[in-house]
């Protein structure tokens, strides 16, 4: 038999007192796809991290083809013939795909020999991997599907005979992800091997020849893909029984809640994000809003929240909104609009803040938080003490800062806070991003409550199953606009990908 | 999770900081020719040594209490105010012009007014560059420091010009009356014959100092103004998505600083000079910098690193007069504690940061017993969260 083409023996590597990664082995053929799965914090990146030179383990060997190597920096790695794609792509915006295809790999102090060479081999690679790109076309004019395509043509490039991707399919349309799974398709038959780290079973299911799940830091199983089940994976992955569906009753929509008119949003480099968009959630239902990332939909929440300047017409339980300003955060809230924002780092949360500060963050003038004059910080506390509490945020410790709670138990102090004010409409957006599924059944099971307590509900996902499996009825959003709206119960998957891409098919025709 | 105890952040650091600013400055003064163990001494003593030597130590730790409060406020909301000297330059026009222009019955009124007079006049010094960056983005830090200079050309018009009484050489404003003479530390603390703080400008500024500490430490910790303008500073999306207002908060936190800023007025130009002369400020402003940074941003700090700077100053004065250790050196002396307690904070807060992670670390692993924490334990919180 040959030798695994990579190989780990007893990997472990700590951070103070946290043991990230804990006696882990791994074996991956050469010639396969193989996949990683775990939650987050469940140590994927960390020991992705150690085989591309960023961290150095604490113990444990690296085989790479039979051979025992060293990866003390990341050019090591490159030379053992370890390629990475990571989640957030690492181009440089103002070059040429060309240029960062040949960047750090020059062959001389010259240039124009190196981009010549450079380009002949982007030819033969995007015929043999279905990789076409345009090599003259800038970084920044290309969609993050191409860059993608671009980052794995800068491993290929350096010989790459080992491609590990990490969380791919992130910002992909369904079709990009698709094409996506050709192209590792076509490098595995090529003899290459792949390893896909990623959080969605359906990936993992789809496209690996074998899958290890990681848990805590440990690696706690290896199943051959075609011997397992989504639900043994998701049970490995969480240590428990785990509900991979929503059970919720028919909607029983009431007035509506929210009326949007016409609105529009242009940005500061005069580009135009929101072209005319209208929407209407009644009282009750669930409208869920599909959409590849930046079509629009992080500016559509931001005006609804009361802090992006458009021009047309936001109406909440009848009561037109200002939307002439962009501070006027607190006025939504006062009109029962509470938001669930898409980026809890960025916006839910001031990560320096302990726990306690931020369960009040954005209510902080209200009581009983703020009194006449000072404002009540053992009510902060308590009130605190009390949502975590209920919305078993662990550990459960309103002193500690924000950035210490995992991507779950942050969202979970970001919902409890927002569902707890009683708002007539609610704003989610990207509610599951980066959460584990533990804290994704019970974020969930929070929002179909809520709506069967009779609160509108504006649902923004890039998680096209999250939309389906959530939404009364689904709004897709392309370049700034709504291209249709559909019933949840009467489309699927193919019907909104194409929509989520900007074709529309002729009414009628649609199944 | 913090990286470390709470008191290695608050004094361990700021200490190892000043051993090394003290060693380097050591081995200077061995370098020509001095005793540095002697020159300690003279420092210590000349500063601390005698209530005169308290008297001046103290004066000037007010005027570093003001401005260090005032770079802390306006940087809990992350603005970076290096305008503190020229806000303090004109917080003394403002009282001047109150102490001037007004006749007050009572020491205490005057004091209430010309401090009214020193933050009205601050805080303006300071809104101007505000509003610019809040509407028009211009940088605070050049904006800050660009009005320094508009402030000392402002002061040497008024000075040489309108404000000099006639028939006077010094570019100064005419005295204050006698009326505004506030108390000054030996006219409070002598009791018959004993008579302490002789000769020297320490006065009842240094308790209204105190109190701005105090205020500082409540605005910023227990009113919703300050829980806004830390939430801004630590995250501007956040506050936004949270209803808080950039411009305000800059507009406010800035206004609040020059305020401070503008009272160190109420110390040098009423307690101390009793008129306004030139270069009143004497770089107090600058000071304010290091004094915040060293202080953490804290009021105590701040008043700590305060009364540090001021026993600086003073003793590096009488090590001017009383050894053959030029002026000059005592500059130096002041640079390296700032370069260290300041910028090179980093240099010595990561290897103590270390020290305590691998001090940590060895705690962790150290008890034997069933090492499975994923039994009882919830998730390793604060994870390496290596998801980048």
């Amino acid at each position: 038999m040959a030798n695994p083409s990579i190989e780990l023996r007893g990997i472990s590597k700590s951070f103070g007192p946290v043991q990230a990664n804990k006696d882990i082995s791994i074996r991956v053929m050469p010639g396969t796809i193989h996949g990683i799965i775990g939650e987050n914090g469940a140590g994927k990146s960390t020991l992705m991290s150690i085989l591309y030179g960023f961290y150095k383990a604490d113990a444990g060997t690296i085989l790479i083809d039979g051979r025992e190597v060293v990866i003390p920096d990341s050019q090591s790695a490159i030379r053992a013939g370890i390629g990475m794609v990571f989640q957030h792509f690492k181009l440089v915006e103002n070059f040429t795909v060309l240029e960062n295809v040949v960047l750090g790999a020059e062959s001389g102090p010259l240039l124009r020999p190196s981009l010549a060479r450079a380009r002949a081999e982007l030819r033969r690679l995007a015929d043999e991997y279905e990789l076409d790109v345009d090599p003259d076309a800038r970084i920044e004019e290309i969609g993050v599907g191409m860059q993608q395509r671009v980052e794995i043509l800068k491993a290929l490039y350096r010989d790459a005979r080992i491609l590990i991707l990490d969380e791919p399919t992130g910002v992909l349309t369904p079709a990009e992800a698709d094409h996506l799974f050709r192209i590792l398709r076509n490098l595995e038959a090529q003899g290459k091997t792949v390893i896909l780290i990623t959080h969605k079973l359906r990936e993992i299911m789809d496209v690996t020849d074998t899958v290890s799940v990681m848990r805590r830091g440990e690696m706690v199983a290896h199943f051959e893909t075609a011997r397992t089940s989504p639900a043994e994976l998701a049970e490995a992955m969480v240590g428990r029984k785990v509900l991979l569906r929503v059970d919720k009753r028919p909607a029983t929509p009431g007035a509506p809640v929210l009326e949007v008119q016409d609105l529009r949003v242009t940005d500061a480099k005069k580009v135009e994000r929101l072209k005319g968009v209208s929407l209407t959630v009644r009282a009750g239902e669930i409208l869920g809003i599909a959409g590849v990332a930046g079509n629009g939909q992080s500016e559509l929440l931001e005006v609804l929240g009361g802090y992006m300047k458009a021009t047309g017409s936001v109406r909440v339980k009848g009561v037109p909104q200002d939307l002439s300003r962009d501070d006027q955060g607190q006025a939504r809230r006062d009109a029962g609009v509470g938001h669930v924002p898409e980026d809890r780092q960025s916006e839910g949360l001031v990560l320096d803040f302990a726990a306690w500060e931020n369960v009040c963050l954005g209510y902080h003038d209200r009581r009983p938080y703020s009194g006449s004059l000072l404002m009540d910080l053992a009510a902060m506390r308590r009130d605190a003490d009390a949502k975590m509490g209920r919305f078993d945020v662990r550990p459960h410790d309103p002193l500690l800062a924000a950035k210490s709670f995992s991507g779950g138990n942050q969202q979970k102090i970001v919902v409890a806070r927002e569902i707890e004010s009683a708002p007539a409409l609610l704003l989610v957006g990207q509610p599951t991003r980066g959460v584990d599924i533990g804290a994704i059944e019970f974020i969930h099971k929070q929002i179909v409550s809520l709506r069967d307590a009779g609160v509108a509900i504006l649902l923004v996902s890039v998680e096209l199953d999250e939309i389906l499996s959530l939404s009364d009825r689904i709004a897709v959003m392309f370049d700034g606009r709504i291209m249709g709206e559909r019933e949840a119960g009467q489309t699927d998957a193919r019907e909104l990908g194409l929509l989520m891409a900007g074709i529309t098919e002729p009414a009628g025709r649609a199944a | 999770m913090d990286r470390m105890p709470r008191w290695a952040d608050i004094l361990l650091v700021p200490a190892i900081s000043l051993l090394l600013a003290a060693l380097i400055s050591a081995l200077v003064i061995l370098a020509i020719g001095e005793n540095p163990w002697q020159a300690l001494l003279i420092m210590v003593d000349g500063a601390l040594g005698s209530t005169s030597g308290w008297g001046y130590t103290l004066y000037y730790a007010t005027n570093f209490i003001f401005t260090g409060l005032a770079v802390s406020v306006a940087f809990h909301a992350r603005m970076f105010n290096i305008g503190g000297e020229g806000q303090a330059a004109i917080g003394g026009l403002g009282v001047a012009l109150v102490l001037l222009y007004i006749p007050f019955p009572h020491w205490s009124l005057a004091l209430l007014a010309a401090m009214l007079g020193a933050m009205t006049a601050g805080a303006l010094w300071a809104f101007v560059p505000a509003i610019l960056q809040a509407k028009r983005g211009s940088h605070i830090v050049i904006t800050t420091m660009l009005f320094n200079f508009i402030a000392a050309a402002l002061l040497n018009y008024l000075l040489v010009g309108p404000l000099k009484p006639t028939g006077t050489m010094e570019t100064a404003t005419a005295g204050f009356p006698e009326t505004t003479s506030i108390p000054s530390f030996r006219d409070m603390f002598s009791f018959g014959d004993v008579i302490l703080f002789r000769g020297t400008p320490a006065n009842i500024s240094f308790f209204v100092a105190l109190l701005a500490a105090f205020l500082v430490w409540l605005l910023i910790w227990r009113t919703r103004l300050g829980y806004e303008i830390r939430a801004f500073g630590f995250s501007e999306g956040a506050a936004r998505y949270a209803g808080i207002g950039a411009t305000r908060m800059i507009v406010l936190s800035m206004v609040i600083s020059g305020a401070l800023a503008g009272l160190m007025a109420i110390n040098n130009t009423m307690g101390s000079d009793e008129r306004l002369i030139m270069n009143a400020v004497e770089g107090a402003g600058f000071i304010g910098i290091a004094v915040a940074l060293m202080g953490r941003n804290h009021p105590v700090g701040v008043c700590l690193a305060a009364l540090l700077f001021g026993i600086l100053y003073q003793g590096g004065g009488i090590l001017g007069m009383d050894t053959a250790i030029p002026r000059e050196m005592i500059v130096v002396i002041q640079a390296l504690v700032i370069l260290f307690t300041g910028a090179l904070d980093q240099m010595v807060r990561m290897p103590v940061e270390r020290l305590f992670a691998r001090r940590r670390a060895r705690a962790a692993l150290s008890p034997p017993g069933p090492a499975l924490p994923g039994l009882q334990t919830p998730k390793p919180t604060g994870a390496p969260t290596a998801e980048p």
